[in-house]
């Protein structure tokens, strides 16, 4: 009985690109820049991570990016209200890829204590995240560990793999496309109505 | 407008200011009233319609037509000197029968004297009052804030737009009590037109006061401005 094996180049790579690929990972993993969004009270807890006791440092991050031109990781660090929202979406515009983002304590993840008019319910719906950071704040162990995971991500990066770098628009055309307002019909009994608020007015 | 005084600072009080104190005791209603609540009584005995005193704070509700009248003489008087308006806003009960009402808060350093004032606008009528900015510039902000957290028109302010919530904000006025938590649009709308918003849009040469410095910047970046570009990258 024959055996027949096949070998398809498109989909596997070969021991040089592989190493070559632990090699690029590793460098961009160990010497992520940080571009801190800081908005609020979780923006003291991550300059405690990159003060001196926490030291962010040790993981490749010493030098903090304020220009988004030279940064790899948006760190958002606070509640984002609407207004500030088209200003995180141009400052993730403008950081060029290859680049992660972090959302860090309860309220950058969901809104956290702010279910009102004026707070994003969470950055990811205007950029995409790549690790939430739970805590409100986050200790800056919290941190370090959300840090520790995504460089983990980083080290599983494939270069063949330009999906994860390809920046969607989404497209009404798709049958996957849900619109907005069917969104905000499917959400309503979870809280996302505007005719509900907490004093029964 | 009047040229102001000249500037006091806490160590330089008039002789007749008491000595501050801690306050301990205070009754929740009555108690002495600030001094200027009787001399507004007695100069200005149709503007002033109630004076209540509340954990030691007075608080005098005025006429709305002469308030500005009220407020410059409070500033100007030599025995008030009224010289540091602390906040503007307003208050809105649940009942709606109870009438809105729009808060001066009055600070007179020199004297050491603490003053409310109240407008009470009649329920069903304009939400407008005239604005205190010829007497206090520093109204400028705060009323703009009241302006855009309740809706009150302030008659006479010199640029009466939204300052917390962006320009093209339409979801109405958020401090108002028929105003849902969340807003009136749905979450994807808001977001929608929040990133619709043009960020260099909104803060122009002239907010960031630049304006003010014009003549003392370099040439290019004053024709720049003169080119009408937004700040921005």
């Amino acid at each position: 009985m024959g055996l027949t094996v096949s070998y398809q180049p498109q989909s596997q790579e070969g021991w040089i690109a592989t190493r070559l690929n632990f090699l690029v990972n590793w460098g961009r993993a160990n010497s992520l820049w940080p571009m801190p969004f800081g908005t609020a009270c979780c923006a003291i807890e991550f300059m405690a991570t990159a003060a001196s006791r926490f030291d962010l440092a040790r993981f490749g991050m010493e030098r903090m990016s304020y220009s988004p031109r030279q940064a790899d990781v948006l760190i958002c660090a606070g509640r984002v209200p609407f207004k500030l929202a088209p200003v995180i979406r141009r400052i993730w515009l403008q950081m060029p890829q290859p680049k992660w983002c972090i959302s860090m304590g309860a309220c950058a993840s969901s809104g956290g204590m702010f279910d009102n008019y004026a707070v994003v319910q969470g950055i990811d719906t205007i950029i995409p995240v790549d690790v939430y950071v739970p805590g409100c704040p986050p200790r800056p162990e919290g941190l370090l560990y959300g840090i520790r995971m995504l460089q983990a991500k980083v080290m599983r990066e494939r270069m063949a793999d330009t999906t994860v770098r390809d920046e969607m628009e989404p497209d009404p055309t798709s049958r996957l496309y849900i619109p907005p307002p069917a969104i905000d019909e499917l959400s309503e009994p979870f809280g996302n109505s505007v005719q509900q608020t907490r004093s029964g007015l | 407008m009047t040229a102001p005084g000249p500037v006091v600072y806490p160590g330089g009080a008039e002789p007749a200011a008491p000595t501050p104190v801690s306050p301990t005791g205070l009754a929740h209603r009555g108690g002495p009233a600030n001094p200027s609540a009787e001399a507004l009584r007695a100069r200005w005995p149709a503007a002033v319609r109630r004076v209540d005193v509340g954990w030691g704070e007075t608080s005098v509700l005025l006429d709305p037509a002469m308030l500005v009248d009220v407020v410059r003489w409070l500033h100007d008087d030599p025995a008030q000197r009224y010289d540091y308006l602390v906040d503007v806003t307003a208050v809105e009960f649940r009942d709606a029968q109870v009438p809105l009402e729009i808060v001066w808060h009055l600070r007179s350093l020199p004297f050491r004297r603490f003053l409310r004032l109240k407008v009470a606008l009649v329920p069903g009528s304009a939400l407008e009052v005239d604005s205190i900015w010829p007497v206090y510039h520093s109204a400028d902000w705060l009323e703009r804030e009241c302006y855009d957290m309740f809706g009150i028109r302030f008659r006479g302010h010199p640029d009466l737009r939204r300052i917390l919530m962006w320009e093209q904000y339409r979801e109405g006025f958020p401090l108002r009590k028929d105003f849902p938590l969340r807003g009136r649009f749905s979450r994807s709308e808001q977001l929608r037109q929040a990133l619709a918003a043009n960020p260099e849009a909104k803060y122009s040469m002239d907010e960031l006061s630049i304006a003010d410095a014009y003549e003392d910047l370099p040439a290019d970046m004053r024709q720049r401005i003169r080119a009408g570009e937004q700040t921005g990258e």
